[in-house]
């Protein structure tokens, strides 16, 4: 006669498990998937435009040629040659004389994300990042049990006055932020880039007030007038971790990122590495290294670039004709993002089953936020659908906005916006998008 | 008309002939439920194939009609949950292809399907349920939602549940405590659909009862009680095993039991429904039961009312499908 809960083990979950809960907007996101829905949601390359008969090929011929080296366990640390490629990679975007010495091969910058938080971050500790921030890095901070501090951004990026403000606060508080995340270029979700003359003086704040930097550059080099802004590692070799991947410039199933530490860091992210994976996956350090010094890949992150490009056209162009008015959104220079804000008093979450509906598919703002704002705001990618998919994605858009403008104008006249009542701590866990779609 | 576990195991047919079926498990569809509903379609299908039965697990888009032509299946199984699984329409299209299905009819499926009708239909019968009104957008902007909600407030009081009038899962109701949450509610609820359904909230013991027909008529199976640890029986608590307790059968008076089933197989009867149904019901601390709503396409994931039912009547998953399916074969 007792009940079942269906989960025996359901009173011996750790405390921050409380936020892994089925979740109505994840649940949507399977519809999402059908080729019928124009998905705006998920953050995916395009991965058909590699040469993949030359890849293929190349993959073949590392197994043929030195299998046994290459399915066989390696160095936690990574693989020395694609280390050693990495710092090339590196410079382009002007961090020079790194040392392969200071990279470590991750399982993605996504589990770099995670040894960071575990070799820095203990529960209650505070974490700046900006307001939007990547999912992702909110979902590590959370497990981490952390506190995010947002900063909010204007067109470009980070706002030194807004970050010097902030920390004068928190150390006010007797809070001293453990770092500042923070994803410079092409962001993901705002699709805004840091202003090249706030860069300097970002790390300038960080070493007045001995704050450390946590930089993701997975974009930087998608950039869609062909230049590269200097990292904020080029910068300072110490106040700096920076971390890079090859999901947006060559195979994200690949799963191959990496993160340079100064020394003494990069020695115990080895370590938390090492805990964790044993070491990245050998065989796909090797097909990264091989195809960086055998294939024309920097001719392919141009293909990439102008394939981008084009799409970001067919989203923006669409936007401007179709919006209805009260809809803002950023323009972005690279990557895969455009950060819409919805007029007055809509709630991108609220409004997502109309959009279902209509089969068009993008990401609530919320997920964005650990603070549970951002509910007036959605991501919208353009990277995967062609740019015909991508109009027409846009136009339904436009009609869910504007019925939900009227079911507002019926219900709800002259009420200020949702933002105004914050759901804390409701984000970056079961609301937030899957990995697939962040 | 309650059913113990012999009483079901014993009717019908025995399964010898089940493994010779070759049947279809349609589930996934463009609905806000297709994650619920693959799920419910892999459950299904797997405890076929655990009992030996030919299935095969299919989602019902464009392809559908032509797989179904060229491999011709003995009969299909609905797990498609929300509009196109339970509102008849992919029943009409699967009549008028002569594919044998279990559940019920298009025609049946209209007006359960319809929260408002089967509502309408049940009380029409003698049954209780909370009094309601169900209304589309354009009347609320033809009259002015705020006059409309208030006339709403005035005769039903709160707290209040405002649902789509068509859907499930829970997806889109909301309890509404205040009236000056309302009109939020109103606009989140519209996400979902073209009408909304308000009525009192009734507190009291929260029932699932799954009702079968094996071949000898429409029988109970025990009741479930729900009991949601964040007190709302809402997605979050249908779907993450470990934050709902269920009691099975549900701990209630055997009189209190009996009328459960009653209400729960006179709704099916009443609503002309076939095979199987879910009625979703509250017994009030008066010991009366309110119908609030019948599901003609019920869950069957791993932490859904039906399968529960199945199980706590001693029967297994499989074996019940089975029979469906066979008696839907027969059917032609």
């Amino acid at each position: 006669m007792s009940g079942n809960t269906l989960d025996q083990y359901a009173d011996r979950y750790a405390q921050r498990t409380r936020g892994m809960t089925a979740s109505e907007i994840r649940a949507l996101f399977a519809v999402a998937s059908r080729p019928e829905v124009v998905s705006l949601a998920g953050g995916m390359p395009y991965t058909s435009a590699l040469p993949l008969d030359a890849v293929g090929a190349m993959m073949g011929q590392l197994v043929s040629n030195g299998g046994a080296a290459a399915l066989q366990y390696g160095s936690g640390q990574g693989d020395r040659r694609l280390r050693e490629r990495i710092c090339d990679v590196m410079a382009l975007e002007g961090i020079r004389g790194a040392s392969p010495d200071d990279v470590v091969v991750t399982v993605g910058s996504q589990q770099a994300l995670d040894i960071v938080s575990r070799v820095f971050l203990d529960p209650g500790d505070v974490v700046l990042a900006e307001g939007p921030s990547y999912v992702g890095a909110l979902g590590t901070f959370a497990a981490a049990e952390a506190e995010v501090v947002h900063l909010p951004m204007d067109g470009v990026g980070l706002v030194p006055t807004v970050l010097t403000e902030a920390l004068e606060r928190l150390l006010r508080e007797g809070r001293r932020p453990k770092f500042l995340y923070t994803v410079p270029n092409f962001h993901n979700p705002a699709g805004v880039t840091l202003a090249a003359a706030r860069r300097p003086e970002i790390v300038e704040i960080a070493e007045r007030f001995d704050l450390l930097v946590l930089e993701d550059n997975p974009y930087g080099l998608l950039g869609f007038d062909g230049g590269t802004l200097p990292a904020l590692r080029s910068f300072s070799e110490t106040r700096v971790i920076y971390l890079g991947s090859f999901s947006k410039t060559f195979a994200p199933g690949l799963r191959v990122g990496w993160v340079l530490a100064p020394h003494a860091v990069r020695e115990k992210l080895v370590l938390a590495s090492e805990a964790q994976v044993l070491c990245p996956p050998t065989y796909n350090q090797l097909v990264v290294a091989e195809y960086l010094d055998t294939q024309p890949w920097f001719e392919q992150v141009k293909v990439f670039r102008e394939l981008y490009r084009e799409r970001r056209d067919a989203m923006l162009d669409a936007l401007s004709a179709l919006m209805p008015e009260g809809c803002s959104w950023t323009h972005p220079d690279g990557g895969f993002y455009v950060w819409l804000t919805l007029p007055p008093g809509l709630d991108a979450k609220v409004m997502q089953p109309r959009a279902v509906h209509a089969r068009v598919a993008y990401v609530p703002g919320v997920g964005f936020y650990a603070d549970g704002t951002g509910r007036r705001e959605l991501r919208l990618s353009y990277c995967f659908p062609e740019p015909d998919r991508i109009r027409e994605g846009v136009r339904r858009l436009a009609g869910v906005v504007e019925e939900e403008l009227e079911l507002r104008a019926t219900f709800l006249p002259g009420r200020e916006s949702p933002e105004s009542h914050r759901l804390r701590g409701s984000a970056a866990s079961a609301d937030a998008p899957s990995p697939d779609m962040a | 008309m309650s059913a113990g576990a012999a009483e079901v195991a014993s009717s019908g047919t025995g399964l010898s002939t089940v493994d010779e079926l070759a049947v279809v498990v349609l589930a996934g569809g463009l609905d806000l439920e297709r994650e619920v509903s693959l799920r419910s379609g892999r459950r299904v299908t797997d405890a076929l194939r655990e009992v030996g039965v030919h299935a095969r697990l299919s989602d019902a888009d464009s392809g559908l009609l032509t797989a179904l032509a060229a491999e011709r299946p003995d009969a299909i199984f609905i797990a498609l949950h929300g509009q196109a699984g339970e509102d008849g329409s992919l029943r009409t299209v699967l009549d008028l292809v002569g594919a044998a299905y279990v559940g019920s009819t298009a025609a049946a499926c209209r007006v359960a399907w319809d929260k408002a009708n089967a509502k309408a239909a049940v009380r029409a019968a003698g049954l209780r349920t909370p009094d309601w009104v169900a209304l589309p957008h354009p009347t609320f902007r033809e009259l002015g939602a705020a006059a409309v909600l208030d006339r709403i407030v005035a005769r039903f009081g709160v707290p209040l549940m405002v649902k789509p009038v068509q859907g499930g899962s829970a997806l889109g109701a909301q309890q509404v405590r205040e009236a000056e949450e309302l009109p939020a509610a109103m606009v989140s609820c519209f996400s979902y659909g073209d009408a909304v359904l308000i009525e009192p909230y009734v507190s009291g013991v929260e029932i699932a009862v799954s009702v079968i027909d094996l071949g000898d008529g429409p029988q109970a199976l025990p009741a479930v009680e729900i009991v949601p640890s964040s007190g709302v029986f809402d997605y979050a608590s249908r779907y993450t095993a470990g934050t709902t307790t269920y009691h099975t059968p549900a701990r209630l008076p055997a009189e209190a039991a009996a009328r459960v089933s009653d209400v729960a197989v006179r709704a099916h009867t009443v609503l002309g429904l076939r095979d199987l149904s879910r009625t979703d019901a509250i017994v009030t601390a008066d010991g009366s039961v309110e119908f609030l709503e019948v599901n003609v396409s019920p869950g069957m994931t791993e932490t859904s009312l039906l399968p529960m039912a199945v199980e706590a009547a001693g029967l297994e998953l499989g074996e019940v499908c089975g029979r469906l399916l066979r008696r839907a074969a027969a059917r032609g």
